[in-house]
């Protein structure tokens, strides 16, 4: 596990900077930035992808039944799924 | 939706090598083509990264969305680090030092870094013939700074160092063609590409890579930040930059033209600027002045394309 940013001192560091925790961003929310959600509604899903493959983030992924979904944990709000899906599968709410 | 299938999962690998939880803007085209080219390029690649927005979002230490080898180079030699780790990885074989497997060399840089910064380095390594792709990711001005124009900013783009105000448009050039730059170098592969288009995105990176010697693609990379667009709009904004003819989808191999993405009857230039605040001050005398230059453009292209089919048959 990565130490936050703001733990993190220069004795931590690697020489030239490497860092050696391939991916580890995954670690950092990213979905607290967010004004709105992305709320999949399962009967109109096709289970096509397209929203994943949009997706900046890539946060969007298959459910146990093969429905998309987007992870809050990294979901931003951009609301690109929602606008490309043919189905209209998705509605953006905003947060409270 | 191009030509192919709708049941993406089947199509395109699983793996992530741009992990999420990198600080890209919300809604960032940038980062969405970044994630695209990677599932194409598949683990065997090390990619160089010259400075600028990608760059800064995917490594703020102590963070990596990195899960390929990656390093992080000045701004203006992205084509010579990836010259010299493609030379290094050749040498390793030569000694012994490695197994002769392939791996794929990838420089990445935006378009302040490939058309203006870097274009001397990149030149140097289209040249002498190295064995990697270069791809430019062109969101059309330095954005990682606070959206100063660059040479790749179109005609008529309000910028932070060329506003548009009383007197001025934004931008008074004219957007710098820079596939036609690598093309006059006689490289096997050249190409356009656009995240909108992911299907045709991902074949033309996997073909790029797979190409004995250097291999150069242009992909356009919507910035709702710098373009003043709404975010949900990235991908329809693209969409319409290659509807319009804006930015065509081409191919060159071997010096054959080819539209990956034919359009027969172009949009009308106006249903792409006006989604985007940097366009908004534009009088319906520009909008014209640029509607034009694109037909010309469109038709220049077309040409192209139909000399090349002569050529093959
Ligand atoms: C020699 C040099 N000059 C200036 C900078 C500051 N700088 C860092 S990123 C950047 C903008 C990069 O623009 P671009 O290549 O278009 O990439 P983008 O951020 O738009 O993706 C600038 C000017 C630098 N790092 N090095
Ligand atoms: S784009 Fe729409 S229909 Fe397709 S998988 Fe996503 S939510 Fe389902
Ligand atoms: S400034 Fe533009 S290119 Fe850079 S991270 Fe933000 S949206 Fe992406
Ligand atoms: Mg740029």
């Amino acid at each position: 596990m990565t130490k936050p940013g703001g733990e993190l001192t220069w004795k931590d560091l690697e020489i030239g900077a490497v860092m050696t925790e391939p991916g580890n961003a995954s670690q950092y929310q990213t979905g607290d930035w967010r004004t709105q959600r992305p709320v999949h509604e399962h009967s109109r899903c096709i289970k096509c992808g397209l929203c994943a493959i949009f997706c900046p983030e890539g946060c969007i992924e298959p459910n146990e039944e093969g429905f998309f979904e987007a992870n809050l944990f990294y979901c931003k709000g951009c609301g690109i799924c929602a606008r490309e899906c043919w189905t209209k599968a998705i509605t953006m709410v905003e947060e409270e | 939706m191009e030509k192919y299938a709708v049941f993406v999962p089947k199509l395109i690998a699983k793996r992530e090598s741009f992990a999420p939880g990198h600080r890209a803007c919300v809604g960032c085209g940038e980062a969405l083509a970044v994630r695209q080219a990677c599932k194409a390029l598949g683990r065997d690649a090390i990619i160089v990264n010259a400075t600028g927005c990608m760059e800064v979002i995917a490594t703020p230490i102590p963070y990596t969305s990195w899960r390929l080898p990656w390093i992080h180079t000045l701004f203006e030699n992205a084509a010579a680090t990836a010259s010299g780790v493609e030379a290094g990885l050749k040498a390793m074989v030569r000694k012994g030092k490695r197994p002769a497997k392939e791996i794929r060399v990838v420089a990445m840089a935006g378009d302040g870094g490939t058309s203006d910064i870097g274009l001397q380095a990149l030149s140097g390594a289209l040249e002498r013939g190295h064995d990697f792709l270069y791809i430019c990711f062109d969101n059309e001005a330095y954005m990682n700074t606070g959206i100063q124009r660059s040479s790749a900013t179109p005609y008529g783009a309000s910028t932070t160092t060329a506003p548009a105000g009383k007197l001025s448009i934004g931008q008074v050039t004219w957007k710098k063609n820079m596939p036609a730059i690598a093309a006059a170098h006689d490289i096997p592969y050249v190409a356009t590409a656009c995240p909108s288009y992911p299907f045709d995105l991902m074949a033309k990176v996997e073909k790029g890579v797979s190409t004995p010697g250097p291999a150069y693609i242009h992909i356009l990379s919507v910035c709702p930040t710098g373009w003043r667009c709404a975010p949900d709009l990235t991908v329809r904004i693209g969409r319409l930059a290659v509807e319009t003819g804006i930015f065509p989808l081409y191919e060159i191999e071997n010096g054959k033209y080819k539209l990956t993405i034919d359009v027969p009857q172009l949009r009308p230039v106006r249903d792409y600027l006006k989604l985007q605040g940097r366009f908004r001050h534009l009088s319906e005398e520009k909008v014209l002045e640029i509607q034009n230059r694109v037909n010309v453009d469109y038709a220049r292209l077309k040409e192209k394309v139909a000399c090349s089919q002569k050529l093959n048959s």
